[in-house]
């Protein structure tokens, strides 16, 4: 029996084919899983079956029964549910004025309600208390909540989008044992994940999403975390490698005994202590939300240091606004382009402006140039590949991949001394992503000091030539880019060593994807099914699981497109 | 990029047409339900824009309509929602009436006086409410309110005969202003004069424009506007950015009454018109904050305001054109906003299809990625809700 069948679905965005020819059948009574990298599709094609996007074309079938979902209100009614990655629980309501809410003539919301929740936690084994403040519960307690509310109304599909993304790993093993029940009543699970321990230890079947299609099914007993990696992030993708050294002697950035507290008074970051060199790349490796944000901040000017200080260039500009600091040359490749980077309903070459408005050609004293500026950014299009119909178009209308490569040509137009570099390539096409490795190792030769901040532990140990791995807002440990593997700075990422890593043995790993992007928590990855060693390697374009090509010349960095994307 | 410039055009001119569209509609529907003819009125008010004595009036008022829908504009290129105009001009006028009934100067001086002294209080009054947001958090919409209660009560006690005013019969005015202080108006015979002031309307929006699309500060303000994180990031000091703003505003605001004042007036009254700063709103929405585009809402307002008092005389209600002017802010706002979404969709479409025609300035070749250029990301929350 099928509980849910997509068939050739497609969906397409402006300039990008987010869904092409998905197939995807879920039985039921079966946990169905879900892997792909960020940013393969995974997020549309549920948003099509929970009814938030229609698809351009393709089929959906319920229960053997075609169906059209014109909203989510249309896909519950058919019996889909959806518990998002990010809850959507009011704090101060209690656990049955939230299930209740929006549903309210389905129990109403008193007794029978009651009855109902205690009725479904009971059988599901949810262990949800109905009378409790949401705001008084755990993240593991909100997520069961979630999943409570969803079979309230009648789901008999649940979909869950990273569902362990936020979980410590007890939790993951107690998610898991709560899903299990719901297959053994016959219901069906689609699990969203990226990390293929996971899928591999709940999951009874796993389709594949690589750039936005599907690249093929696997049964979890047959196969291997490293096969399913490979169908994941396919094969002959470049890796990013750096020649000879070009570090100097000559120190740019000085960060001393750098400090900074969160309001309540919980440190940040603390004893932040780092020198980078002319020629220097300085890769800050760690989970997502251990100061990685902040140090970014603190560096560019956006959050003033508590204490301690940052000296560019024999000068300390600690206490130096923003604008000084850029226009001293910092460069800076913000983390969230979107927020920090562009103005996305501005022409490009306003975009070109930001960041540079006090700076040639844009101004001359106090008035713009447009006209300097608008040449210069057909110049930036040109060199930096950008791809795109004219200057005038609106910054939305680029793709990702091109909309980074606008930032970086217009960073590295002002002669910057040093560049912040934080997730340069992420969610970033392969093309793009060895273009932008290549300026950066350019600039790099010519003296320039880099702070790389990346997930992609290939793009660290490749790009950097001096590694740290922060962890809870501190410098924990440092590592040699040329010895270590990505498995070894993965456990150092999770706080396990610290000091100066040396590599074991570099050759033995047989390190597996695990991705994290979205969660602020430092994350623990449960990792008992798998066979694998190593863990740990984040990511969101296309690392390879390990890094065999280390070895090869630069060049290899520098090779062509991939089949599937000259093919677009 | 010719056809990016003509579709801009066009998403420019769609919005006001739709709106205006819209709210004729919703008003002829007014009328129809209280049993009234839904094309007379109009008709009637179309009448009256060919005399030449209502044209002037138009235009006059549109002047003083200008000024203070540039004021609200100012604050909404950079997110800031300065509602209290109304109260930042009708202050200035109240202090430049008095300077200009107490000091004597010749015209050269007195007429500067007085503009920079509208501008002062204006500024003054504004930046009250900008120092609260960048010291206390205190929302810009909330204290410009309260500034305007208490800007009311200020023209009060100042109209006292012991403060500054003067009793006209039952009228409390602040004195008659030095004739240096007058500025003659533009003699257009029989139909009346036009205040001379308008030229300062007029180069007002000239300056606008060049000071936001020309100067490194008008860059700075329009991206604190499009993107306060990226503003941020960008250099620009949110506060002073905030706090220039407010003032910016608050001058301009405080010169909305003064081609009234020194053009016609000559005190400040109780006949003084109020109200000019809220409608100002709604003429800088219409006007999508454009010099031009709030010349013409600004005469279109006037037109609503000069035209409809005919309508008395025939038998209509001259309210309709108030509830004219509701319904075309109402429908504005909606009409931009579809407007603006579509023809970002329409543009990105239109992106991704040249380049997928291998169209690019660039070489050929690229996909892009699933996550790109699309603003999904707002659609999923709200979606998700």
């Amino acid at each position: 029996m099928t509980a849910v069948r997509l068939a050739g679905i497609t969906k397409r965005f402006p300039g990008v084919v987010a869904n092409h020819d998905i197939h995807l059948t879920v039985r039921k009574g079966t946990v169905h899983a879900l892997v792909g990298e960020n940013g393969a599709g995974k997020s549309t094609l549920m948003k099509i079956l929970y009814g938030m996007q229609k698809p351009d074309e393709g089929t959906i079938e319920i229960d053997g029964e075609q169906v059209s979902f014109a909203s989510p209100a249309d896909a519950i009614a058919r019996g889909i549910g959806m518990v998002h990655q990010h809850f959507m629980l009011a704090d101060n309501l209690t656990v049955l004025e939230n299930v209740a809410l929006g549903s309210e003539k389905l129990y109403g919301i008193g007794a029978r309600a009651r009855r109902r929740i205690k009725e479904i936690s009971d059988r599901y084994g949810l262990g949800v208390r109905p009378d409790v403040l949401v705001e008084e519960l755990g993240v593991a307690a909100r997520q069961r909540v979630e999943i409570l509310k969803v079979l309230y109304r009648g789901a008999r599909t649940l979909i869950l989008d990273e569902p362990t993304a936020v979980l410590v790993p007890q939790e993951v093993d107690a998610l898991f044992e709560n899903l299990r029940g719901l297959k053994a009543e016959g219901l069906s699970v689609i699990f969203i994940s990226h990390k293929l321990g996971e899928v591999l230890s709940v999951a009874d079947d796993i389709t594949v999403i690589r750039r936005g299609t599907t690249v093929g099914t696997a049964v979890p007993a047959e196969t291997t975390p490293r096969q399913l990696a490979e169908l994941m992030v396919g094969s002959e993708l470049p890796t990013p490698e750096t020649a000879e050294s070009t570090v100097t002697d000559r120190p740019v950035v000085t960060v001393d005994a750098l400090r900074l507290a969160a309001p309540g008074g919980k440190a940040l970051l603390d004893d932040i202590t780092f020198t980078i060199h002319a020629g220097e790349v300085l890769g800050i490796a760690g989970v997502e939300g251990n100061g990685q944000t902040e140090l970014v901040d603190a560096l560019i000017g956006l959050r003033s240091a508590d204490s301690g200080t940052i000296r560019f260039l024999d000068e300390d500009i600690t206490s130096l606004p923003t604008r000084k600091r850029r226009e001293q040359g910092i460069g800076y490749i913000p983390e969230d382009r979107h927020r920090h980077g562009l103005l996305l309903e501005a022409p490009l070459w306003e975009n070109r402006i930001l960041g540079h408005v006090t700076e040639k050609p844009n101004s001359r004293g106090f008035w713009l140039d447009p006209k300097a500026s608008q040449e210069d950014t057909r110049r930036i299009v040109e060199t930096y590949d950008v791809r795109t119909p004219g200057i005038d178009v609106t910054a939305a209308s680029l793709s990702g991949g091109n909309q980074q490569k606008l930032i970086v040509g217009r960073e590295m137009s002002h002669g910057p001394r040093f560049l912040i570099a934080a997730h340069p390539t992420r969610g970033v096409d392969v093309g793009a992503q060895a273009a932008i490795w290549d300026h950066i190792r350019e600039a790099r030769r010519e003296g320039l000091a880099v702070l790389l901040i990346s997930a992609d532990l290939d793009e660290l140990i490749g790009l950097s030539d001096t590694l740290r791995v922060i962890y809870d807002g501190r410098l924990v440990a440092d590592a040699d880019p040329a010895t270590i593997t990505p498995e070894e700075l993965g456990s150092a990422m999770t706080g396990a060593a610290t000091g100066h890593l040396v590599a074991e043995e570099a050759s033995a790993a047989t390190g597996h994807l695990v991705a994290d992007e979205a969660t602020g928590t430092p994350e623990i990855v449960a990792d008992e099914a798998s066979a694998a060693t190593g863990h740990l390697v984040a990511d969101e374009t296309s690392a390879t699981p390990e890094n065999p090509a280390r070895k090869t010349p630069e060049t290899s960095a520098e090779a062509p497109e991939s089949p599937e994307d000259e093919a677009r | 990029m010719k056809k990016f410039d003509r579709e801009r055009v066009l998403l420019a001119v769609a919005g006001p047409v739709i709106a205006l569209a819209v709210a004729f509609v919703l008003s002829a529907i007014v009328l129809i339900a209280s049993g009234k003819n839904p094309i007379e009125p109009f008709v009637l008010m179309f009448e009256q824009a060919g005399f030449s004595d209502v044209q002037v009036r138009i235009v006059n008022q549109a002047s003083m309509y200008y000024i203070a829908a540039l004021a609200v504009a100012i604050g909404f290129r950079m997110n800031l929602f300065n509602i209290g105009v109304d109260g930042q001009y009708q202050l200035a006028a109240m202090v430049a009436a008095i300077v200009g009934a107490h000091a004597d100067l010749p015209a050269v001086l007195q007429i500067p006086l007085l503009l920079l002294t509208a501008m002062f209080t204006g500024a003054f009054w504004a930046g009250i409410a900008g120092v609260l947001k960048v010291t206390r958090g205190v929302s810009e919409v909330v204290a410009t309110i309260m500034l305007n209660a208490i800007a009311t009560s200020l023209i009060v006690y100042m109209w006292r005969p012991d403060v500054f005013g003067v009793k006209i019969g039952n009228n409390s005015t602040t004195g008659v202003m030095h004739e240096s202080g007058w500025i003659p108006g533009i003699d257009m015979g029989a139909a009346g004069e036009i205040h001379g002031l308008l030229i300062l309307a007029a180069l007002l929006g000239v300056g606008y424009w060049i000071v936001l699309n020309r100067t490194r500060f008008g860059f700075d303000l329009r991206a604190s506007g499009a993107s306060e994180s990226a503003a941020a990031a960008s250099g620009v000091d949110p506060k002073r950015m905030v706090l220039s703003a407010m003032l910016l505003s608050g001058a301009v605001a405080g010169l909305a009454g003064l081609p009234m004042l020194l053009g016609d007036t000559h005190t400040y009254s109780l006949n003084f018109p109020k109200g000019v700063g809220f409608l100002g709103i709604g003429i800088a929405l219409l006007g999508r904050n454009s010099p031009v585009g709030i010349a013409f809402a600004a005469l279109l307002w006037a037109w609503l305001d000069k035209a409809s008092p005919e309508l008395d005389f025939h038998g209509f209600d001259k309210e309709i054109a108030v509830i004219m002017q509701g319904l075309i802010v109402l429908s504005v706002v909606v009409a931009y906003e579809a407007v603006r979404e579509w023809g970002l969709r329409r543009q990105q479409r239109r992106v991704g299809a040249e380049l997928a025609a291998g169209l690019a300035l660039g070489a050929a070749g690229n996909g892009g990625d699933a996550d790109g250029g699309n603003p999904d990301n707002t659609q999923k929350e709200v979606a998700a809700r």
